[in-house]
């Protein structure tokens, strides 16, 4: 008898997320269906605005990396009024920027992703999340995490007035600049935050690579998908998070293409389907093979694994060192690895506190030139920014008073939603063997996905220090023939 | 004894109220210590049958962010109206509609449309597929929730106890509320948690406001470099601090204007003022043209008033489903769904 298993919820994809996983006769695993509940329409009810405001309007599609839509919005304004941000307003973005991923990624390794390795694949499931991270490394520790974030996040807040939904990005520049003492007080930040990078890696090495299970496990078959990566690269085709030249490598790591913002409507096009509201983008040149990997599938994959794979290296030295372990120790680039995001993910950490010590002990990130005023008529423009969650683009029409005409959003996690499905599927292809389902699914499913931080996962697995999750047998009739919970 | 159970949950939002929640930081450890958590952001089935075993009123308080949107959303904020003895409405969103409320200037039809049709410019889809509630796959059946043609406010689904603004709710208040709540000391039924005073009165750039406002001309933000030390509306830039709540920051000062923008009025009206675009439009003709009123024409004073290039996105930026317009005429009325309430 054919049955689904419905895992509703698994976690957060702009909205909810809901797993459908159908088994045939057997029990095998026929297909797994990755689900998006909702539609929140900013593509429509950004028309008729102006648009200078959809900097403060878009931030509001996620307020986990509102600052990435910020930025991304701001970069599109530039754009939309042919104005270039002075190079102290530039500056004072990457800081917010960088202070931004930084924050966010430790969200993602401490509470979310993170405990799956540092607790450990095989450890209770109650204990898979902040407080069991805690017990392992120690409250001492925890604490520190938390006061990291907090530290991190006070710079948005400074400069951006609110960390959730910050309102500083106009047309050529920022709304307002920092003061000396205040840079001297962020720089105290920053330095602690590369001690701290240094810590996260250790913990990393001293847990994950040391444990051979766990360092199977990642490079293991299950967690693999040979696929494209795109990701932001400056003229050295070096990481670059806030601006450069979008470039895609294929399965093999030759780079296949490489591309300005503006012309992302000539690289990428989405499909859509009946049975979710979120779309599945894949590569124009190479077309929709459905959802299945290898060089002949426009199936890519973004976010921090995909942007190292896209790339030829780290701008800073000790971003660059872990950089070289990671691939080596993983068997070369690109990497398949999808557990490897958590990996890649910390390195970014590490990449982007290394910059922003830079940009502090610049004096000049202090100097009064924070805006250049727009005198071109706006028409239409692109932003794109690589978010925590993968590459961003921001595409906006006006009429000639900069009324918006039109909006396009390519948002970070809609660029992973056919490989996300494709590693569930795979996950539970391997694990549901003749009508055999045990809380081992529950981990491995969830392990599937959470290496691409699919967005408010943090939040809701954090607090209580629990991600419930039902899975359901269902027979025909849609009866539950047998349940595994986990509150 | 027992400790009380507080919920947290969320319906047409962005995770911005969550995250508002893990802000707390440090003090989240003292709320675990006071009570249980029962946080579930994206619990759906499992958690409604869940809740649905508890007795009424077995929650001591619920959390609900996030505006009303589908089917599942209401179903779900019903239950929890049922099962928690006190309900707050936390965030812009829920509070009054929020962002997602915007959507009301338009339908579900446009809305599909430009994120699946022809108005969008990255999709591939000579078929014109759209979401369905109920759609067949080889292997079998697949459902979605109903997305409404209109996005409602929390209060205008269920009965609402109190009320937590802005976008989102500073982790102060939140903390505040939590405290009153477990101490008994409830506010009257209804109550917005949060101060009375307009950002205006709070505002450390009321210094420099003149006696009297006087603006020649209505500028954009993107077209001025605004001076720190000074108001915006003494420089012709809109800001809707006359017409909303203070609060945003502990300090009062308002934290948009912390980094020299404009408030947008996230907080919501404070308690005399009933709707917000209608004082907005009324402060903003007692400034206008005020210095050489006498000497200006009535097409001068239009053209004054013409220069606020979208009145509806800057006055209902986050409250238009709860605000007189509530939404745009459906062009059809008889494809108003019955959610159009």
């Amino acid at each position: 008898m054919a049955k689904k298993i419905s895992i509703d919820p698994i976690t957060r994809l702009e909205g909810h997320g809901k797993i459908e996983i159908f088994l045939d006769d057997d029990g095998n695993v026929k297909n797994a269906y990755l689900q998006v509940p909702e539609l929140k329409g900013f593509e429509q009810f950004c028309v008729g605005r102006p648009v200078e405001e959809l900097a403060r309007i878009t931030p509001r599609i996620c307020g986990v990396c509102p600052t990435a839509h910020h930025m991304c919005s701001t970069k599109a304004l530039d754009a939309v009024y042919h104005v270039k941000p002075t190079e102290t307003a530039l500056k004072l973005r990457r800081l917010i920027y960088n202070a931004f991923m930084a924050e966010d990624h430790l969200l993602h390794f401490f509470f979310l992703g993170g405990p799956d390795f540092v607790v450990g694949p095989d450890a209770p499931p109650g204990e898979r999340n902040i407080l069991g991270v805690i017990g392992k490394v120690g409250i001492e520790i925890g604490k520190q995490v938390i006061d990291m974030r907090r530290r991190l996040r006070s710079v948005i807040t400074h400069l951006g007035g609110k960390v959730i939904h910050p309102v500083c990005g106009l047309p050529g520049g920022v709304s307002k600049g920092l003061a000396e003492d205040q840079r001297q007080a962020f720089l105290k930040v920053a330095k602690d935050a590369v001690e701290f990078s240094k810590f996260c890696l250790q913990v990393f090495n001293d847990i994950v690579l040391k444990n051979n299970t766990y360092l199977d496990l990642i490079v293991g078959d299950i967690f693999k998908h040979q696929t494209y990566y795109m990701g932001l690269v400056d003229e050295n085709n070096k990481v670059d998070l806030y601006d450069g030249k979008i470039r895609v490598v294929d399965p093999n790591g030759k780079e296949f293409v490489k591309f300005e913002a503006k012309d992302y409507l000539d690289h990428i096009i989405e499909h859509v389907e009946p049975w979710s509201y979120i779309k599945f983008p894949y590569l124009k040149n190479i077309g929709w093979k459905g959802f299945v990997d290898g060089i002949d599938s426009g199936v890519y994959r973004v976010a921090p694994l995909a942007r190292l794979n896209a790339s030829d290296g780290m701008k800073t030295p000790l971003a660059q060192a872990e950089y070289e372990k990671m691939f080596d120790t993983l068997g070369g680039k690109p990497s398949h690895h999808t557990l490897a995001f958590h990996w890649a993910r910390l390195i970014e950490v590490m990449y982007v506190s290394e910059e922003l010590v830079q940009l502090l002990e610049d004096k000049s990130i202090t100097n009064p030139d924070i805006r250049n005023l727009p005198t071109e008529t706006p028409d239409e423009g692109v932003g794109v920014i690589e978010a925590p969650r993968g590459t961003l683009f921001h595409h906006y029409k006006t009429d000639e008073n900069g009324m918006v005409t039109g909006v396009n959003l390519i948002v970070a996690t809609v660029n992973n939603s056919a490989a996300i499905s494709m590693s569930i599927a795979k996950a539970a292809k391997n694990l549901i063997k003749n009508g055999k389902v045990n809380d081992g699914l529950l981990n491995m499913v969830e392990m599937a996905f959470r290496p691409y931080d699919p967005c408010l996962a943090c939040a809701t697995h954090s607090l209580p220090g629990k991600m419930p999750l039902i899975v359901n047998i269902r027979d025909n009739n849609k009866d539950i023939v047998q349940s595994i919970r986990r509150d | 004894m027992p400790k009380p159970k507080v919920a947290f949950y969320w319906c047409a939002s962005c995770g911005g109220c969550e995250e508002a929640i893990v802000d707390l930081n440090e003090d989240i450890l003292k709320v675990v210590e006071l009570v249980d958590i029962v946080f579930w952001p994206c619990a759906m089935d499992f958690k409604y049958d869940d809740v649905r075993k508890m007795k009424d009123n077995e929650i001591t308080v619920a959390f609900i962010n996030g505006a009303i949107r589908t089917d599942e959303q209401e179903e779900m904020a019903n239950l929890l109206r049922k099962k928690a003895q006190i309900v707050v409405a936390f965030g812009s969103c829920s509070h009054l509609g929020g962002i997602p409320g915007l959507a009301n200037f338009w339908d579900r039809e446009t809305i599909f449309e430009s994120s699946y049709g022809k108005g969008c410019p990255s999709v591939d889809n000579p078929d014109g597929i759209v979401p369905q509630t109920v759609s067949k796959v080889p292997e079998g059946e697949l459902t979605l929730p109903a997305f409404h043609n209109t996005v409602k406010s929390l209060d205008q689904v269920i009965d609402v106890d109190y009320y937590i603004p802005g976008c989102a709710p500073p982790p102060y208040l939140t903390m505040k509320a939590i405290v009153a709540i477990l101490s008994g000391e409830l506010p009257e039924k209804g109550a917005i948690l949060a101060p009375e005073k307009t950002l205006c009165d709070e505002c450390s750039l009321n210094d420099s406001k003149p006696e009297k406002i006087s603006i020649k001309e209505i500028k954009r933000i993107s077209e001025v470099i605004s001076d720190p030390e000074k108001c915006f509306l003494a420089e012709g830039v809109i800001c809707m601090g006359p017409v909303t709540r203070s609060g945003c920051s502990e300090e009062g000062d308002g934290k948009c204007i912390s980094a020299n923008m404009p408030c947008r009025g996230c907080f919501g009206p404070p308690p005399e003022v009933k709707d917000v675009g209608g004082k907005m439009i009324s402060a903003l003709a007692s400034i206008v043209g005020l210095e050489g009123e006498e000497n200006m024409s009535e097409e001068d004073v239009e053209k004054l008033i013409n220069q606020i290039v979208d009145p509806a996105g800057y006055f209902y930026r986050f409250s238009l489903p709860t605000s007189l317009l509530r939404r745009k005429r459906m062009s059809n009325p008889a494809k108003e769904d019955r959610y159009n309430g």
